[in-house]
């Protein structure tokens, strides 16, 4: 149903799904629309009356089978708003099944959550984090699973969306579910240098940092792991500019 | 001053750095531009260098006669007028002006008045903040991953991370990284000791957070190949142990002990990673 809302939507002119119009809210490109069924399966919202009063009028809203104009006026405004915070937590649990894995690999493929600002990741794509499974704590983040780290989202109306609409767990079963996205590794790292010389603190914390990862290589070698040149590995160096004196 | 008395007229230094996407340049000052010996060689990397030079500080291009008087009386913009029947391209000529310009300002960065100058924009966070979320909005530095013209664009430095970032608007991406020079941040953050102390109370802050995926609360474990293998990239020395092998790093990457360190932790490494980073699988 959800895929053929576009279908339909061109010929019905006078009225807009819900999740359609969420979607199309400027800060909202990180999201993906979740399946009516998933949505309407109560199996799948355990626990979240705890989050938002109302729960069953909110469902029929998001599902469109009943029009938030309906309502007494002066509730349309907090209907509205705990649509969107229901529609955030259930997108959480949405996008770690099979069929939301599925649309945010599309996403993720054409970079709708932004690209890696590291100059050594190459424009690699990111993938949205939360730091809690609680909304109202944290901004959502982005993760870059080459250099593994969190980044802020470029855009202010990104910024403030809730990072519990995307979860925790959501780039850690993504890539056990697309290892084949898992990139290769770089090495590469930045010393700032004075007329050509390195600055020796940050070439010996770099140093260190190389040690730290040649014990992670002999850790992995030791347990048969495969790691130059394959997916979670390191790409291969030809020469190691970085040890040099 | 001749017949141009425009009153709106903008000296060129100015009309460059307030031109689009020229808001990483400070303006250099005329006398840094008028000894010769901060132009060494520069000469020989700009085309029209002499014409250029002209531009920049506002001289008439023509003849010495000319130079003299608007040295003496401020600028006037006669360049246009002359250029075509010196220079073939009115454009090959403010390219050459820009480029010199560019290498004049990596320079002019690297002397105390431009450092000052770049340190107060800085300190305005006017070349934008650390996207890395550990970072708190550190601060940028704009660095060139090359000192030659018509390589690199622009990058930012973050002391913080002492990692290079893409400027985040596209508009920066044609200012050419030469034009702040490899030598820059290095010199700043020296200068300026107060931007290593921002990144200490940061690093400190952050250090203890030791980021890592995480399914349904179960960290990922390093042998599996989403696992965590990029640690290393931003560690900083925590345990006694740590610290005692980064004072061994001092000069190279100790080979010979790292061998026996591994047999070392890892009897207990192994066991710490049974206990908490337990592979969580994923049959949802």
């Amino acid at each position: 149903m959800a895929n053929e809302e576009y279908v339909t939507d061109s010929s019905s002119d006078f009225t807009e799904y819900w999740i359609d119009l969420f979607l199309g809210i400027k800060g909202n490109e990180y999201f993906c629309d979740i399946d009516d069924e998933y949505i309407r399966d109560r199996f799948n919202l355990t626990g979240l009356n705890q989050e938002v009063s109302k729960l069953p009028t909110i469902i029929d809203i998001i599902t469109d089978l009943m029009d938030i104009e309906l309502q007494p006026e002066e509730n349309r405004d907090a209907l509205e708003h705990n649509a969107r915070i229901l529609y955030g937590l259930i997108h959480a649990r949405y996008i770690l099944t099979s069929r939301g894995l599925n649309k945010m690999f599309e996403k993720y493929r054409n970079g709708d959550f932004g690209y890696c600002p590291r100059v050594h990741c190459q424009l690699h794509p990111l993938l949205p984090i939360g730091l809690n499974d609680q909304p109202r704590l944290a901004s959502v983040k982005l993760y870059c699973a080459k250099c593994e780290d969190l980044f802020n989202p470029k855009s202010g109306r990104h910024a403030v969306v809730d990072g519990a609409y995307f979860g925790t767990s959501f780039p850690a079963m993504f890539f056990q579910n697309f290892p084949q996205a898992i990139p290769i590794h770089s090495k590469d790292t930045y010393v700032p240098k004075v007329f050509g010389f390195k600055l020796h603190e940050y070439s010996k914390l770099n140093r260190w940092r190389e040690l730290q990862r040649k014990k992670l290589e002999a850790r992995l070698a030791k347990n048969g792991v495969e790691i130059t040149n394959v997916v979670g590995g390191f790409k291969a160096e030809e020469d190691k500019p970085v040890i040099q004196q | 001053m001749p017949s141009e008395g425009e009153e709106d007229y903008i000296p060129w230094i100015q009309q460059f750095c307030e031109a689009f996407a020229h808001d990483y340049f400070v303006p250099v000052a005329q006398e840094f531009i008028e000894d010769d010996f901060n132009l060494t060689g520069l000469s020989l990397q700009v085309p029209y260098y002499r014409e250029a030079l002209y531009t920049i500080l506002d001289y008439q291009v023509d003849t010495a006669d000319d130079n003299d008087a608007s040295i003496t009386n401020g600028g006037n913009r006669p360049v246009q007028n002359k250029a075509k029947s010196e220079l073939p391209n009115k454009a090959l000529l403010s390219h050459s002006a820009d480029l010199l310009y560019g290498l004049i300002h990596a320079r002019y960065i690297t002397s105390k008045p431009g450092l000052t100058a770049m340190a107060t924009k800085f300190e305005r966070n006017e070349f934008g903040s650390c996207p890395r979320y550990y970072c708190d909005g550190m601060h940028l530095i704009p660095v060139g991953c090359t000192d030659i013209p018509g390589q690199e664009t622009v990058r930012l430095y973050c002391p913080c991370c002492n990692d290079i970032y893409l400027p985040s608007s596209s508009r920066y991406l044609n200012i050419d990284g030469a034009f702040f020079g490899t030598t820059f941040p290095g010199l700043l953050v020296k200068m300026f000791p107060e931007i290593e102390n921002q990144c200490r109370i940061r690093i400190n802050k952050f250090n203890q957070n030791d980021f890592g995926l995480k399914l349904f609360g179960f960290r990922v474990n390093e042998l599996s190949s989403s696992g965590p293998r990029m640690k290393w990239l931003r560690m900083h020395p925590k345990t006694q142990e740590e610290k005692q092998e980064y004072e061994n790093c001092e000069f190279q990457v100790p080979d010979n002990d790292f061998d026996s360190e591994v047999e070392d932790t890892d009897g207990e490494g192994d066991l710490i990673d049974d206990d908490d980073k337990t592979m969580a699988s994923d049959d949802e």
